[in-house]
């Protein structure tokens, strides 16, 4: 029996003992923390998105707390944890408006085709090396999802090769702008609903060549905008959202429909 | 005295335990980005297997041989090592935060890095008396720093130099450290 009994006793008292003298340290080198560091911290939404510039949340609360960095850079926590966190630190509140993430590119099966079937690794960054991607359209989604991978709310799926954001879901945190090798991806605010779903500069030939849902720069949307928000640059109509109050007309305009109202729902 | 100094010499350049043996390869690659960082590191690294030293030769010599349980000083210097890193932490944490901050994660990994456990286990196996253990405990330490205030440098001379895209971040720093460590093989010997 000793040979288990000893041992355990042995190895209980050397850790009593390690145990006792932590604990009698641990009050000798106390450090006070700001209590608001920690309340600034609960009042952030935890995803550690790092869309703030901080590392994470707890970083960015103790930035707000000690270095007095504005209540506002929460893109997923939005209106409310601003207000919550102003409210701790006894400040003004400071205006957000929530943002949400959308593709610039409408191509999907049914729009374009492959050139080829790519079989190396399966990611847009690898795809994207490889003579731009399989897409006859460069400047198309790949589809191979690399911002459903990063993003933290799952509110990307890939169908039909298209990647697709859940508008509701959307927390604004801009990783997936980030992912797309393309670029296709874009932050607007929630309530400019009216997107350019094409990011190709190519004349309107070739783009009618690739794609059946992408922008000729026909500026049949510059013609019906009545408050001068949107222009064809590059063969791109591009919306000055400062200006647009997405009244929808330039999408009932757009030939290939590549303008679009958007919902909420995945488009 | 003499044979001191040897043991110390020798722990410090012709064993050193990140270039010759190997040992604590995580924090040599991690925290030698910046000088101040890296010293504070190897002090921290040194402090700590000095103290477990004098720690761990009594408990073996004293607790662990007369009942006759040798076969379990991995975990009891193990247990020793973690509780004076947490020793350290709360030091640095109340004294120095700026080192507190800049070490990171690295500070509760000295836990288990194998240098320092390294140290205590290689101490009773060569056999060193006490004052014998310590002593190749503080050069093990020493050489600890030395290798790591000499890699920031050199990692610092490498980050500002043109290398091919290929090799930059972590591959170029890994053949550095490698040339670095095969300069260290000239001590070799020098103790004969």
């Amino acid at each position: 029996m000793s040979t288990y009994i000893l041992p355990m006793l042995v190895f209980g008292a050397i850790g009593l003992a390690a145990g006792v003298l932590l604990t009698v340290c641990s009050k000798i080198f106390e450090v006070k923390t700001d209590e608001r560091i920690e309340a600034v911290n609960e009042a952030l939404p935890q995803v550690n998105c790092g869309s703030c510039g901080f590392s994470g949340c707890a970083d960015y609360a103790s930035a707000i707390v000690i270095n007095g960095v504005p209540t506002n850079m929460c893109k997923p926590g939005g209106v409310e944890c601003s207000k919550k966190i102003a409210e701790i630190m006894g400040m003004e509140e400071m205006a957000v408006m929530p943002q949400v993430a959308v593709v610039l590119c409408n191509g999907d099966c049914k729009a374009t085709e492959s050139k080829f079937v790519f079989q190396g690794v399966q990611s847009c960054k690898a795809a994207n090396r490889f003579y731009n991607g399989s897409e006859v359209c460069t400047h198309g989604c790949l589809g191979f999802g690399d911002c459903a991978k990063v993003c933290p709310q799952n509110a990307i799926i890939v169908k039909d090769g298209l990647a697709r954001i859940d508008k509701s879901k959307c927390i604004g945190c801009g990783l997936c702008t980030k992912a797309c090798p393309d670029k296709l991806i874009v932050l607007r605010d929630i309530d400019k609903k009216i997107d350019v779903c094409c990011s190709s500069t190519e004349i309107g030939k070739i783009v009618r060549s690739v794609c059946k849902s992408g922008c000729i720069g026909c500026k049949m949307c510059e013609k019906k905008c009545e408050h001068d928000a949107i222009h064809v640059e590059n063969n791109l109509a591009r919306i000055d959202y400062s200006k647009c109050t997405a009244c929808g007309a330039c999408a009932d305009a757009c030939p290939t429909k590549a303008i679009r109202k958007c919902d909420m729902l995945y488009v | 005295m003499k044979e001191l100094l040897v043991i110390l010499m020798s722990a410090m350049l012709v064993d050193n335990f990140v270039l010759s043996k190997f040992m604590g390869i995580c924090p040599f690659l991690g925290v030698s980005k910046k000088l101040d960082s890296a010293v504070g590191m190897g002090a921290a690294v040194t402090f700590v297997m000095v103290c477990a030293t004098l720690c761990t030769y009594p408990i073996y010599t004293l607790i662990l041989v007369p009942m006759g349980l040798e076969y379990m000083k991995t975990i009891a210097f193990i247990l020793i090592i973690a509780l004076f890193v947490q020793l350290v932490e709360m030091i640095l944490k109340k004294k120095i935060p700026s080192l507190y901050n800049a070490l990171g994660v690295f500070l509760p990994l000295i836990t288990t890095n194998c240098a320092v456990l390294g140290v205590t286990i290689l101490n009773i196996d060569s056999g060193y008396t006490l004052l014998q253990s310590v002593v190749n405990a503080l050069g093990a330490g020493l050489g600890f720093t030395l290798a790591l205030v000499i890699f920031s440098g050199v990692r610092s001379r490498v980050n500002s130099s043109d290398i091919p895209e290929t090799f930059k971040g972590i591959p170029a720093t890994l053949i550095a450290a490698s040339i670095v460590s095969v300069s260290f093989m000239g001590f070799s010997g020098l103790f004969g």
